[in-house]
């Protein structure tokens, strides 16, 4: 347990793979905040962050716990916090900040039914929107989905690599049935761990500018107290950080926010076909939905349905000209998730009309049946 | 005030079959709410936290009163609001019942997460009892620690082993910090006393301003001690010192208990939370914690 990754096969719950992602990932820090079904990412890094060279510090709420991971990657290193639902919303305000003034970190949503304290120990994906437009004003965000604890050990390096690589939030929406479900998880050698760390600026201290953006439409970030200038502000700013409340300030600034990430589309959407190669049917998921999905459709294709499955690893930025793509050679789609349909919306939005595209939703609490998602390609199509 | 046999034949806030665990002593204070005065009703708000959980499982409820389920960090917040509003239609006289209000939550709903919607509620004066059941931990979600754990306690959040030797650090202590907030009444109780814990409630529940008592309950799985001991390690809590019963009127202090000072070890060594501090290594511990169980008393003996 000294090591920071723990290479060899192991059976972890998905909260643990998380945590051990994040740690192979080469995160440090880690604010915490008790919350079902999140709290076990927090209570293995508490044990295990200390013999890393880490810090777990537990802090007196979720607004507090995010607001302490903007100021460790500030102090420069890789930090991240878990929530669930209530918290996830107390978030909200200092997300924003964090997309803001370009601070890399990742945040994890182990999704459980709600509104409010809602279904506290039962899985739900009804915060995907919240993921998308939780906090106020107009901004891009890089949001991811696993669907198993081996793939949330995998895209919680992801998360930190986009993070760091873009200067973004990173946040990672699992759900309750993920994030407890144990299943073996194999840690890679270290060697084979790619991860990416932030750009380190160069040049003259005195000229260095904090947001002056680099190739990728990124700025370098130093640490604080390393001798540049940091001046860091959630009022709109230019790019040395300095407040400049203009429209012509804002409108540099907002499209710097939103531009990295949608100039870099192809560098962070990821998807997944399953059987699609000729599939008429499409069925759209991400996390645990997307599981049922698999079951779906090998029954389906036993039936003689042509159907396949196009999972969303990255569910925003949305993988919108794929879905366009394929909209041009199928019969239709059916979006499954835990939630009343708010993928399901973006997937409609993309096709347009050309071909049915329906939803086969459910109101959070329990795992979707493959057999729902049958009944429903066999009423549609 | 009635004898406690008195109390009793009177119906209880609380009912039995509500769902805490085997042995922990919280019901005892919510069952009081109704039996310590017979000049109002009762209305609670409650955090969320273990009692709120385990006292409303679908589809039952422990409650025979009204009673609200606020968010995690509101309970003080979320009743100022219904207090305020009784007032307003009192005034109008749109109702004419005798209500008054009470706002519970544990350690980590009022010391941590709910400590702005707390103070907000009795700075601005709301006619509201706020009730914290202190058992030192985030015990409904496994136990975390919280800034009302004490000194060296292994949580899962701050678990002894080779770097540490449990939770690091002095606890913060809420009562002292709600007697500056100026309100009327302030108290420290013991689960572990029926006479003394009813008398608190009533005196806070009857005056007519906000009032805090802050409750020692110990958990049974979080303290780790047998379900028949929550009584008991109330009791030795208060023997030792590390819980002093006392209660703060309009500024004056008023000690309610002076014990025989046992020493501290006799209270954290029946727990299992604090085993670890039985090593020769994590002596200075057991001794810093001795130092500020002492420290505290001599403090409180001059106020």
């Amino acid at each position: 347990m000294k090591k920071a990754i723990l290479t060899g096969e192991h059976f972890f719950t998905g909260d643990v793979a998380c945590a051990e992602g994040a740690l192979a990932a080469g995160c440090r820090f880690f604010g915490g905040y008790p919350i079902t079904p999140a709290t076990e990412i927090a209570e293995r890094m508490a044990s295990r962050l200390p013999h890393v060279g880490g810090s777990y510090i537990q802090m007196e709420d979720e607004i507090a716990a995010i607001a302490s991971v903007l100021g460790a990657s500030w102090a420069g290193v890789k930090s991240m916090t878990a929530t669930s639902g209530p918290g996830f919303s107390l978030m909200m305000e200092n997300l924003g900040l964090g997309i803001c003034t370009e601070t890399p970190c990742v945040i994890v949503n182990v999704q459980r039914g709600g509104p409010s304290t809602g279904l506290p120990t039962q899985g739900a994906q009804g915060d995907m929107m919240q993921s998308r437009w939780g906090s106020h004003g107009d901004y891009e965000i890089i949001v991811l989905a696993p669907y198993s604890p081996q793939e949330i050990f995998y895209q919680t390096i992801t998360a930190f690599n986009l993070s760091e690589t873009y200067r973004i939030p990173v946040l990672i929406m699992t759900d309750e049935i993920v994030g407890h479900m144990s299943e073996k998880v194999i840690i890679p050698d270290s060697r084979k761990v790619k991860t990416i760390s932030r750009t380190a600026p160069k040049g003259r201290k005195d000229r260095f500018r904090l947001f002056e953006p680099g190739p990728n439409g990124v700025a370098p970030m130093p640490a604080a107290g390393q001798g540049y200038n940091v001046h860091v502000t959630g009022l709109t700013h230019d790019e040395k950080g300095y407040p400049v409340m203009t429209v012509d300030t804002q409108v540099e600034m907002m499209d710097r926010l939103t531009g990295k990430i949608r100039n870099n589309l192809d560098d962070i959407i990821m998807t997944e076909s399953y059987m699609m190669d000729d599939a008429e049917i499409v069925l759209v998921s991400y996390g645990v939905s997307a599981r049922t999905c698999l079951a779906a459709v090998d029954q389906a294709r036993k039936s003689g349905i042509k159907a396949g499955m196009f999972r969303l690893i990255t569910v925003w930025p949305f993988p919108e000209e794929e879905i366009k793509k394929i909209a041009e050679r199928v019969k239709g789609f059916i979006t499954v998730e835990m939630n009343l349909g708010q993928i399901h919306r973006e997937v409609q939005r993309c096709v347009g009309g050309k071909v049915p595209a329906v939803l086969v939703g459910h109101h959070g609490g329990t795992i979707i049946p493959p057999e729902d998602v049958l009944k429903k390609m066999k009423e549609t199509f | 005030m009635p004898g406690l046999q008195e109390m009793a034949k009177k119906e209880g806030a609380f009912a039995g079959g509500h769902r805490m665990c085997a042995g922990c002593p919280v019901p005892i204070f919510t069952k009081m709410l109704t039996r310590v005065t017979d000049k109002y009703e009762i209305v609670a708000g409650n955090a969320t936290g273990c009692l709120e959980v385990a006292s409303s499982i679908f589809p039952y409820s422990a409650w025979k009163i009204p009673w609200i389920h606020t968010a995690f960090e509101n309970a003080g917040a979320s009743m100022s609001g219904v207090e305020a509003m009784y007032k307003s239609l009192k005034r109008q006289g749109k109702i004419n019942k005798k209500l008054k209000f009470v706002a519970i939550g544990g350690d980590g709903g009022t010391y941590d997460i709910g400590l702005q919607s707390l103070s907000g509620a009795m700075e601005r004066g709301h006619d509201l009892v706020y009730i914290c059941y202190d058992n030192g931990a985030y015990m409904n979600t496994g136990v975390q620690r919280s800034s009302a754990t004490p000194l060296g306690a292994s949580t899962t959040t701050s678990p002894k082993g080779k770097k540490s030797s449990g939770r690091q650090g002095k606890r913060k202590d809420l009562t002292k910090i709600m007697v500056a907030h100026n309100i009327d009444y302030v108290a420290q109780a013991s689960i572990h006393k029926p006479v003394d814990l009813s008398n608190k409630l009533k005196k806070a529940i009857e005056l007519d301003g906000p009032a805090f008592i802050n409750i020692l309950c110990p958990c049974i799985l979080g303290w780790k001690i047998n379900p028949d001991m929550g009584v008991e390690a109330a009791r030795v809590g208060v023997e030792t010192g590390f819980w002093p019963l006392y209660e703060v009127e309009n500024g004056e202090y008023n000690i309610n208990y002076k014990p025989k000072y046992r020493p501290v070890t006799d209270w954290i060594f029946m727990q299992g939370r604090f085993r670890h501090l039985k090593s020769p290594e994590n002596q200075p511990i057991v001794e810093e914690f001795q130092k500020e169980v002492d420290k505290n008393w001599e403090w409180l003996l001059k106020q």
